[in-house]
């Protein structure tokens, strides 16, 4: 019978070659699905992942899309990934994404129609304060009663998708909107808003900010004390505490971590590509970054790429139903089927199969 | 795939920032073009989005094989609209259907960047010299409804399944409630703000609520049968099919109905295209025009109220009545239209105020 | 402001009516916690149902064949989180998430030729005499057969959870799954049959769905229902007494704004409907203070080594 075996490190020749597996088994899968629907499967499968890199037509336009589509998926998986390694699950993030936007936003709007060359960055101080401060309340419930916080953050998203909608109907409705949801346009505020850094390359401060995230993440968790730390919480807890690791400032530091960036993701989001907080503005960027990081294996190049796989099949996708209708909800299968077989060929870096004679009981 | 010169023209263009200078082709009469189609909901969702995914059916079908149909579905508004639109205008669109209120501030960006395709946005405000914007005047619809409630009621109380709080549904509160109480002056309006277009389990909830206290007519702003359903399980109530004519509910509960009919207006845009007559439009239609269909009145409506209804549609769609004709009074009891003055279109477009009689307040 | 018109007999049967999806697939879910698995792939499961229950009951004719299929359909699919998690040792977060994106996108592909045709009604059961009690009638003994059956399932849930063997084997490998190990027990069997009950469960909330409250299929008819019934867990700190309670205030706070803005009262909403989730966190933490808490071994990844 087969047998799985712990390797006692993770494998380095696995852990490269198991993404690689996984895409190509979805592209088997996935192709038989649109082959089934009466769609070309070669073809569907080369518009998904090829097109939005090469396609004549496309490209110049979809390649810096894909930094759009990536840049807050990665920027959140960031944040979370730190509080992930260390055994501290905040599954809250699409929670504190909202309230970014919503606090930032709202910081801007105060100043409108200001010009100051102070707006933006104090909306940026903004957001990521909102979403700090959304992650704190699971952080300090745990810290000062032990409260579980995968169950605060998760009822804590409901709560902020309800003062998004109220937020939008009411508050921050624009008053020259004609009585419609929704708030002012940032495209139309200059000084609040979150434009291309450099035009035509889809590099927005959201989009640099997660680069900058990557980086400093790789250093914290591989030059750092407290990286150390985070790591050895994840890996043996009784050894952290023996070795005078603070259990509660790792809690309060890396939920709040993952909070700022989510914030931070919100309102580069909402005052950029966006524009406006909208009743559902929210397109479970916070969730689907929690696959990002866990298909990214929790590290922070992992991160980056599985983040700019993730935003491939978005485009790739949408390319598909434009140009061979295929249906949205077949996009959503192949997303799902890509995930299933990223998530179960994983085992193969950290367990090794083996063939064992079955004993006799 | 097979590209021709003038999309690879396009193509490039845009990606050197250059399609401002108008490289494309100008609006010549064409052989054949590519209609796009943004939704906000799945084709199928039963309600506003079908509606008019089903009228672009019939638009590319009447064309034949001049025009070919591309779609996209269940494109949250936001930033992925602006990516959706794009990829349509460089996939080489000459029009595109921009069909939920939510796209407009996306669709104004895109017809920035491509000013040789044109755009048209259902139910917005804004306009470019490439972008037009067209919506119904479903109100007019409302009148008959309206009408129709205040008659059939038995225990003056109609109910009212309201959406999201804007002017286009206020405006359908107000119209339907000066045409009840104006034939039967003791009647009630109860109002429950469902916050969802469409949520048919939130519907049906809320239609129960309101004929548990009373309605025996309730009219709807939300798109599902999932009202309808529930009268008919409550026994005598009357309802009205909104945006398509639910006709299989009638003769009971579906007294009535207000249809969407999109189609016309698509073919006619598109035919401007393709002769290279379109121009930026602000179209606002209704019953006339044929933008609103009002739905068969059906046999539980005795034969002098139906006559009646019918005349008002008539009367309505010839422009000798219009729904908003004074003297009429804000719920504050201000004055607002004046006796025989006719409320004018930049009022009812931003109508964000009751009129008098109709108790409670507008969320806000 | 007129709260005569409320009639409290009819607000309570609807708010019964409105809890049933919830409570069941809730109550499902509760079983897999129990055993120690977080399955975050609800929504999908129950969406998956929706739509299996919906197809059948179209093409057969038959409500109970509909709710059977919904079962098995819920269940099939929560398969494919238990080999994820159980066999290649995946995430139990990211899977259930990856599950209901899934399942949303299978059941609206499912669902293509479905859209418009109404099901056979699932009949209500007028029990005599009872339903004739004054009020007592209105509210208990006048639904149909599946609001009995998810009581049903809720007492069954406790009564095996409390007293039999399997509940404690059940409650061994959530709490401790090492220690259950050791004492013998089947800990990936255990929850492999757990997850499939909740899948189950949760498919045939969804089916109660389209098939009863609403009775037409349209894609994403759950509209969140799945994420809901996640939270009632928690809210009735994994006991299926307080899952009963818990789905009545989940599923009453929607019915009672409704009904209150019908009689006139302005409360925004949004502000109300926040509240159940409020509540949640604060009985989490109440629960916290007094040890009462979540099963041990809760997502926790179990391989037994040598």
């Amino acid at each position: 019978m087969l047998k799985l075996e712990k390797r006692p490190q993770p494998s380095k020749l696995f852990s490269w070659l198991t993404p690689l597996i996984a895409v190509i088994a979805t592209m088997i899968a996935g192709g038989l699905l649109f082959w089934a629907l009466g769609k070309p499967p070669v073809e569907a499968i080369r518009t998904i992942f090829w097109d939005p890199l090469f396609h004549e037509q496309f490209a110049a336009y979809s390649r810096p899309q894909l930094l759009v589509k990536a840049g807050p998926l990665i920027l959140i998986a960031i944040g979370l990934s730190l509080g992930f390694r260390a055994g501290i699950w905040n599954i809250g993030a699409e929670g504190q994404y909202i309230m970014g936007a919503i606090t930032g936003a709202a910081v801007g709007l105060a100043f409108y129609p200001s010009d100051a060359w102070y707006v933006f960055p104090l909306m940026v101080v903004a957001g990521a304060f909102g979403g700090w401060l959304w992650a704190m309340i699971p952080a300090f419930l745990k810290v000062r009663f032990g409260t579980n916080e995968i169950l605060v953050s998760l009822m804590l998203v409901y709560v902020a998708e309800k003062l998004l909608a109220a937020m939008a109907l009411g508050p921050l409705r624009n008053p020259d909107g004609r009585g419609f949801p929704g708030s002012r346009n940032f495209n139309d505020f200059p000084a609040a808003h979150n434009g291309e850094l450099i035009a035509g390359t889809g590099m927005h401060w959201g989009v640099l900010t997660a680069f900058i995230a990557v980086i400093a993440a790789y250093v914290l968790l591989n030059r750092h004390m407290l990286g150390f730390s985070i790591r050895l919480t994840g890996e043996a807890p009784r050894a952290a505490r023996f070795s005078g690791v603070n259990p509660k400032t790792l809690i309060l530091f890396c939920l709040g971590m993952s909070g700022l960036t989510a914030g931070l993701a919100g309102l580069f989001e909402v005052s950029g590509p966006a524009g406006q907080v909208s009743i559902d503005f929210n397109s479970n960027y916070g969730f689907t970054a929690i696959i990002v990081a866990f298909l990214g294996r929790l590290h922070p190049v992992g991160i980056l790429l599985a983040g700019l796989l993730m935003a491939l099949t978005y485009i790739g996708g949408e390319l598909a139903q434009l140009m061979l209708g295929l249906p949205a909800a077949a996009i959503q299968v192949f997303q799902g089927m890509l995930l299933f077989f990223l998530l179960a060929i994983d085992l193969l870096s950290n367990y090794r199969i083996r063939f064992v004679k079955r004993e006799a009981a | 795939m097979n590209l021709t010169k003038r999309k690879l023209l396009t193509g490039a263009a845009t990606a050197l920032g250059l399609a401002a200078a108008g490289l494309g082709a100008p609006a010549l009469a064409q052989d054949k073009i590519k209609v796009g189609f943004v939704y906000v909901g799945p084709k199928n969702d039963g309600g506003w989005s079908q509606h008019h995914h089903e009228a672009a059916v019939e638009m590319a079908n009447h064309y034949g094989d001049k025009v070919e149909l591309i779609e996209q579905e269940s494109v949250p508004e936001g930033a992925d609209a602006e990516r959706a639109l794009t990829q349509m205008a460089l996939s080489g669109a000459s029009i595109i259907f921009t069909t939920s209120f939510g796209y407009m501030d996306p669709t104004l960006n895109v017809a920035k960047k491509f000013p040789n395709v044109k755009f048209e946005h259902a139910a917005g405000y804004k306009t470019a010299p490439n972008m037009g914007v067209y919506s119904a005047r479903f109100y007019e619809g409302r009148a008959i409804q309206g009408y129709l409630a205040g008659k059939m009621t038995k225990s003056n109380t109609i109910g009212y399944i309201a959406s999201y709080p804007i002017p286009e549904v206020i405006r359908g509160i107000n119209s339907a409630y000066i045409h009840a109480k104006k034939v039967n002056p003791e009647v009630k309006f109860k109002i429950i703000w469902a916050y969802t277009w469409f949520d048919p389990a939130k519907e049906a909830d809320a239609a129960k609520a309101l004929i548990e206290q009373g309605c025996d007519v309730i009219l709807q702003h939300t798109d599902s049968t999932a009202p309808q359903a529930a009268a008919q399980k409550a026994g005598n109530v009357y309802t009205f099919g909104q945006a398509a004519d639910m006709a299989e509910f009638a003769p009971m509960p579906r007294i009535s109905s207000i249809i969407d009919v999109w189609a016309p207006y698509y073919v006619a845009r598109v035919g401007a295209v393709l002769d290279g007559s379109w121009e930026s439009d602000n179209t606002w239609d209704g019953i006339g025009a044929g933008m609103v269909g009002i739905g068969e009145i059906s046999s539980a409506v005795p034969a002098d109220v139906k006559a009646e209804a019918e005349k008002m549609r008539d009367d309505i769609a010839s422009g000798a009545y219009h729904p908003f004709t004074g003297p009429l009074k804000k719920q504050d009891g201000s004055d607002w239209l004046a006796d025989g003055e006719v409320a004018d279109d930049g009022t009812l477009a931003g109508m964000t105020f009751y009129v008098e009689g109709i108790e409670g307040d507008i969320p806000q | 402001m007129d709260f005569s018109a409320i009639n409290p007999a009819i607000l309570l049967a609807s708010l019964i009516v409105a809890a049933t999806p919830i409570l069941i697939a809730a109550t499902g879910e509760l079983v897999v916690e129990r055993a120690g698995v977080l399955n975050l792939g609800v929504e999908g499961m129950m969406i998956v149902g929706a739509i299996c229950g919906f197809a059948v009951t179209i093409e057969t004719g038959s409500p109970a064949l509909g709710f059977l299929a919904a079962a098995l359909g819920g269940a099939l699919l929560s398969l494919l989180f238990a080999f994820l998690t159980q066999f290649a040792l995946a995430n139990q977060v990211a899977s259930g998430l990856a599950l209901t994106l899934f399942g949303m996108g299978l059941s609206a592909l499912m669902g293509q030729n479905y859209v418009g045709p109404k099901p056979a009604p699932t009949p209500e059961l007028h029990i005599p005499l009872l339903s004739d009690i004054p009020f007592l009638g209105r509210v208990v003994f006048s639904h149909d057969l599946m609001v009995y059956l998810g009581l049903a399932l809720v007492a069954a849930v406790w009564a095996t959870l409390k007293f039999t063997r399997l509940g404690l084997i059940l409650r061994a490998v959530g709490e401790n799954h090492d220690a259950a190990h050791a004492l013998g027990y089947k800990v990936v069997r255990v929850r492999v049959a757990a997850i499939m009950f909740g899948g189950a469960c949760a498919g045939l909330g969804g089916a109660y769905i389209s098939l009863v409250r609403v009775q037409q299929w349209v894609d994403g008819i759950t509209a969140g229902q799945g994420w809901i019934a996640l939270a009632l867990v928690v809210f009735a700190s994994w006991k299926p007494g307080r899952v009963l309670l818990g789905a009545w205030l989940f599923g009453g706070v929607d019915v009672l704004q409704l009904n209150l803005q019908a009689a006139g009262l302005a409360i925004p909403p949004q502000y109300l409907s926040m509240s159940p989730y409020l509540i949640t966190i604060v009985v989490l933490v109440i629960m916290s203070a007094d040890r009462s808490r979540a099963p041990g071994a809760l997502g926790r990844i179990f391989h037994a080594s040598g």
